[in-house]
């Protein structure tokens, strides 16, 4: 169902189509996260993929334009770059543990020792929650500084647009 | 090649095709808004292919029972990849705040967001600029 949705992504000239299907894309991938056992992974992909990226694309598409143009010519070059990247990355796949292994690299390290340590060193439920908030808190604060970064780029890029428009019509009068 | 093996390995060749459909929408469609699509797409693929990862057979979601009495039977998945995912989720949503932010300004700029047209208006703009100063700077303005 996925895959039927991401090749819809890829079809769809329509650009209204073509945003709601990404939006559909992250909810199926929510289901996916939750049968996966990531379920704070799936609220998260919920209510950021699903809801916020939907409205940003919906803004940015009433902004510039609705339609995708035909490309004037079909170039074989990127299929082929697609197909060699996919099957070089199917190859890598082979020496994979199978899914589901509880014996694989994965998890037999790190991930033990979070699931055994963490109810006598935080004393919280839910494991997720206390590797991103203890353990690897200075991931935690990584991420908000590049979030803090994007909103002063998007600021600067886009906050003197009104202003701009409103000069550009003094200027028509 | 047994059919447990593929069995066992057929998410992974799932994210990849996956991965694979998001990268040729950045790379083969010309559209600015579609391209941030695919790169989404893309990334999502990559997501579900870490959570896999930590998927164990007949786990649950690592979250305790709120009295903590842990029963030590209880298989949980890997908590570790799920913290790494929420993470990279949180920040594409920031990149792809700032892909639109640009693709706005271009839209400004230009007048447009096909990336053949701005490729002919650019080369239109720099011809003009060859032939305005063109001898003084060696034909390369």
């Amino acid at each position: 169902m996925l895959v039927v949705t991401a090749i819809a992504i890829l079809m769809m000239r329509h650009l209204f189509a073509v945003v709601m299907l990404s939006s559909v894309f992250s909810l199926l991938c929510a289901l996916l996260f939750v049968t996966l056992d990531a379920v704070d992974v799936a609220f998260t992909e919920a209510a950021v993929g699903a809801g916020i990226s939907t409205v940003l694309l919906l803004g940015t598409m009433a902004l510039t334009a609705r339609n995708e143009k035909m490309p004037r010519n079909f170039s074989p070059v990127p299929l082929l770059v697609v197909l060699v990247t996919g099957g070089v990355l199917i190859y890598g796949t082979l020496d994979m543990p199978d899914f589901g292994s509880a014996t694989s690299p994965a998890q037999s390290h790190l991930a033990t020792q979070y699931l055994t340590q963490s109810p006598h060193d935080i004393g919280i439920p839910n494991v997720v929650t206390a590797i991103l908030a203890s353990y690897r808190g200075y991931d935690t604060l990584g991420e908000t500084v590049v979030v803090f970064t994007a909103c002063v780029g998007v600021l600067i890029l886009i906050g003197g647009l009104a202003r701009r428009r409103r000069k550009d019509e003094g200027g028509a009068n | 090649m047994t059919s447990e093996f593929i069995l066992g390995h057929l998410n992974y060749w799932l994210f990849i095709v996956l991965m694979m459909i998001g990268f040729y929408i950045v790379v083969a469609r010309g559209n600015y808004i579609k391209k941030i699509v695919g790169l989404n797409v893309f990334q999502v693929s990559v997501f579900m292919f870490y959570i896999s990862i930590g998927k164990v057979e007949g786990g649950t979601a690592p979250i305790f029972p709120l009295d903590m009495n842990i029963d030590p039977d209880v298989v949980y998945s890997n908590p570790l990849p799920h913290v790494l995912i929420l993470t990279a989720i949180v920040v594409g949503i920031a990149t792809t705040s700032l892909g639109l932010a640009l693709i706005v300004r271009i839209r400004e700029e230009f007048g447009t967001i096909e990336e053949d047209e701005i490729l002919e208006i650019e080369s239109k703009l720099q011809a003009k600029e060859n032939s305005a100063e063109g001898p003084s700077m060696g034909g390369r303005a």
